[in-house]
């Protein structure tokens, strides 16, 4: 770019202080607004999707079926008009059969780790409280490798339930609640009617108060004792080492199987498609600092434009050509963009370093949390190139105006 | 030699009531000829100069600069004509607010781009002190005389040593001081150093140091 444009173009914006910084400090507050608030958003939202990725499975088995079985008959004649009426389907065990079988598979596939769940409603009675519990069968080694539980435990192991198949990890909630402490015994009663005294072996502290207060692990035999339900599962715990291959092998394992496959991120449609939707809320808002920071760039070149007629008038008289005048003011947006970007990026550093220092709890929480921001490239250069453009934009019409001036009348004008 | 020629120049106005500005001139401007244009005031002198100068079009006619025909270029060529052989000094100074006397002369060269920057300042600054305005060459021009900012006018007229400057009533804002020392300059700028210049002036007196004189009435050469 001609460096005597560009002297020109700051020596136009040198001449109105005031004015180019009111215009720059609408750019620069725009680009630290941008970043403070689109980091903050994406980085919740990036938070929220690794806690989901994290602490759920990545693809859950249950033991249910996505379309019902059809009859031999619809199988057999499927072009035809059958219509089959009062169908008694028999009745069995509820759970996943043959999950040894299942596991086998699963294990074959690579980078899959695979656990087996049975889960059942009980209720804990101790010291002459009940409480609501779901109690969760597990086979300790096989959990290790699919769930994070291990890394919240604060007392005890769940592997201590191996060489302790009467051993209970007990939430600490529900720990506070009934006043419970390792070592001790609690009875636990099943929706079948079994009883059962188990030894609280380890206590997990999640933060989440209703996580901590209702989840149990038990080994699976016993569970599947209590629940009547010998060789079943009701679930099975899936973790993939690229989670974002979930539904693709959730549709292959559900297809081999047949029992209903669930990816994380068909578990998680609805709040996928509300995070986009509010992104998309979010960049309309952040722009519009932007937008109305480009207005009030078009407003001073403007009036730069206005004032500057006879300059630019002799410009062109001297033989400087349409071109270079559009681009000494489309240089005065650029710039006024450029050191908005300059200045507002350290602002708006400065401004997430601040939100994230903050720390607060939040309902259903017990430890306290600090705001999880997005501080990845690209958000700094979408502000910076949003910032850029508008400014530049801005200033082009007035530009355009400027470079179609004609020397003669503004000459005439102001003899 | 003739480094500017017209033929049947004319330029009208449309409009509810078109105007003739200049009417079917036929001039020819030699090389170190000092011409001088007067007539009343309206009359298309100044019109006839801005297209003497290729700042404007002409309606009908044609214009020769050194031979060369002009009416088919376009606006980017007859900026360059503009840039590299002409030389314009109107009535105001017009110099750019922001920028010191001798950056005001440097821009024409730095915009033509055949000079290095140190040959730049050193051409702007000799200007200058031909001009009488050595010292000047730092300030800004609110910090000159109008006398002085026209002479720097006339520098940065110079700037790219043109055959033809053009000069529009340069004296019309000057104390008679001021002004003789301005119609002196351009006097040798014709006789001293060979250029064509052609003054657009009111000024009897300006207009008696010229080697031609010629009166535009209505747009017409008269005399």
């Amino acid at each position: 770019m001609n460096p005597l444009l560009i002297s020109i173009a700051l020596k136009h914006l040198l001449a109105r202080k005031r004015q180019s910084v009111v215009s720059l400090l609408g750019v620069v507050l725009g680009v630290a607004f941008f970043l403070a608030i689109s980091t903050m958003m994406l980085g919740s939202q990036a938070d929220f999707i690794r806690r989901l990725v994290d602490n759920t499975p990545h693809i859950g088995i249950s033991d249910e079926y996505r379309n019902p079985h059809l009859q031999p008959v619809e199988t057999a004649f499927e072009p035809g008009a059958v219509e089959v009426r009062s169908v008694k389907p028999e009745t069995e065990t509820r759970g996943i059969r043959g999950f040894a079988a299942i596991l086998d598979y699963l294990h074959k596939i690579p980078n899959l780790k695979a656990s087996p769940v049975l889960t059942g409603q009980a209720v804990v009675s101790f010291a002459g409280k009940d409480v609501g519990i779901a109690l969760n069968g597990v086979l300790p080694a096989e959990l290790a490798t699919v769930s994070t539980i291990q890394s919240y435990m604060t007392q005890g192991s769940i592997d201590d339930l191996i060489a302790n198949p009467d051993g209970i990890v007990v939430g600490s909630e529900l720990a506070r609640v009934l006043s419970l402490h390792v070592g001790e015994n609690i009875t636990v009663a099943a929706a079948t009617g079994q009883i059962h005294t188990f030894k609280i072996l380890g206590v997990f502290h999640t933060g989440r108060a209703s996580y901590d207060q209702s989840q149990t692990f038990v080994a699976l035999k016993r569970v599947q004792s209590l629940l009547e339900r010998s060789n079943r599962i009701n679930s099975i715990i899936v973790k993939l080492a690229d989670p974002y291959s979930a539904r693709d092998i959730a549709a292959r394992i559900e297809a081999h199987i047949g029992y209903k496959a669930v990816s994380w991120q068909e578990a998680s449609e609805d709040i996928m498609s509300t995070l986009m939707i509010r992104n998309i809320i979010m960049y309309s808002v952040v722009s519009a600092v932007l937008v109305v920071a480009a207005f009030g760039i078009y407003n001073i070149i403007s009036t730069v434009v206005m004032e500057k007629l006879r300059d630019i008038a002799i410009l062109k008289s001297m033989g400087f050509h349409a071109g270079d005048i559009e681009l000494i003011f489309v240089t005065q947006g650029a710039i006024l963009g450029l050191v908005g970007c300059l200045v507002g990026i350290p602002l708006g550093i400065a401004m997430m370093l601040i939100l994230e220092s903050f720390k607060f709890r939040i309902p259903g929480s017990s430890d306290p949390i600090s705001l999880p921001l997005d501080w990845s490239w690209y958000q700094f250069a979408i502000a910076a190139a949003f910032a850029l453009c508008s400014a530049t934009l801005a200033a082009l019409l007035p530009a355009r105006k400027a470079a179609h001036v004609q020397p003669v009348d503004i000459i005439r004008g102001a003899a | 030699m003739a480094v500017l020629r017209t033929e049947h120049l004319s330029r009208r106005l449309a409009g509810d009531v078109p105007t003739t500005l200049v009417d079917d001139i036929d001039l020819e401007v030699r090389e170190g000829e000092f011409l001088a244009i007067t007539g009343p005031s309206g009359s298309g002198k100044s019109s006839l100069l801005y297209l003497l100068g290729l700042l404007d079009r002409p309606t009908t006619g044609r214009i020769w600069l050194n031979g060369t025909e002009t009416s088919s270029y376009g606006d980017e060529q007859l900026a360059d004509i503009r840039l590299a052989h002409l030389g314009f000094v109107f009535q105001a100074h017009f110099l750019l607010p922001e920028f010191e006397a001798r950056e005001n002369v440097m821009l024409p060269m730095q915009r033509l781009g055949k000079l290095t920057p140190s040959e730049i300042v050193a051409r702007a600054q000799k200007l200058l002190d031909d001009l009488g305005l050595g010292e000047q060459a730092r300030k800004f021009p609110h910090q000159m005389s109008g006398g002085q900012s026209q002479r720097v006018a006339i520098a940065r007229a110079l700037a790219n040593d043109p055959q033809i400057v053009l000069a529009d009533e340069p004296t019309g804002n000057l104390d008679t001081r001021s002004s003789a020392v301005v119609q002196r300059i351009l006097r040798d700028l014709a006789h001293k150093q060979g250029r064509a210049v052609v003054a657009v002036t009111h000024d009897a007196g300006f207009a008696a140091l010229a080697d031609r004189r010629l009166t535009v009435v209505d747009g017409r050469l008269n005399g």
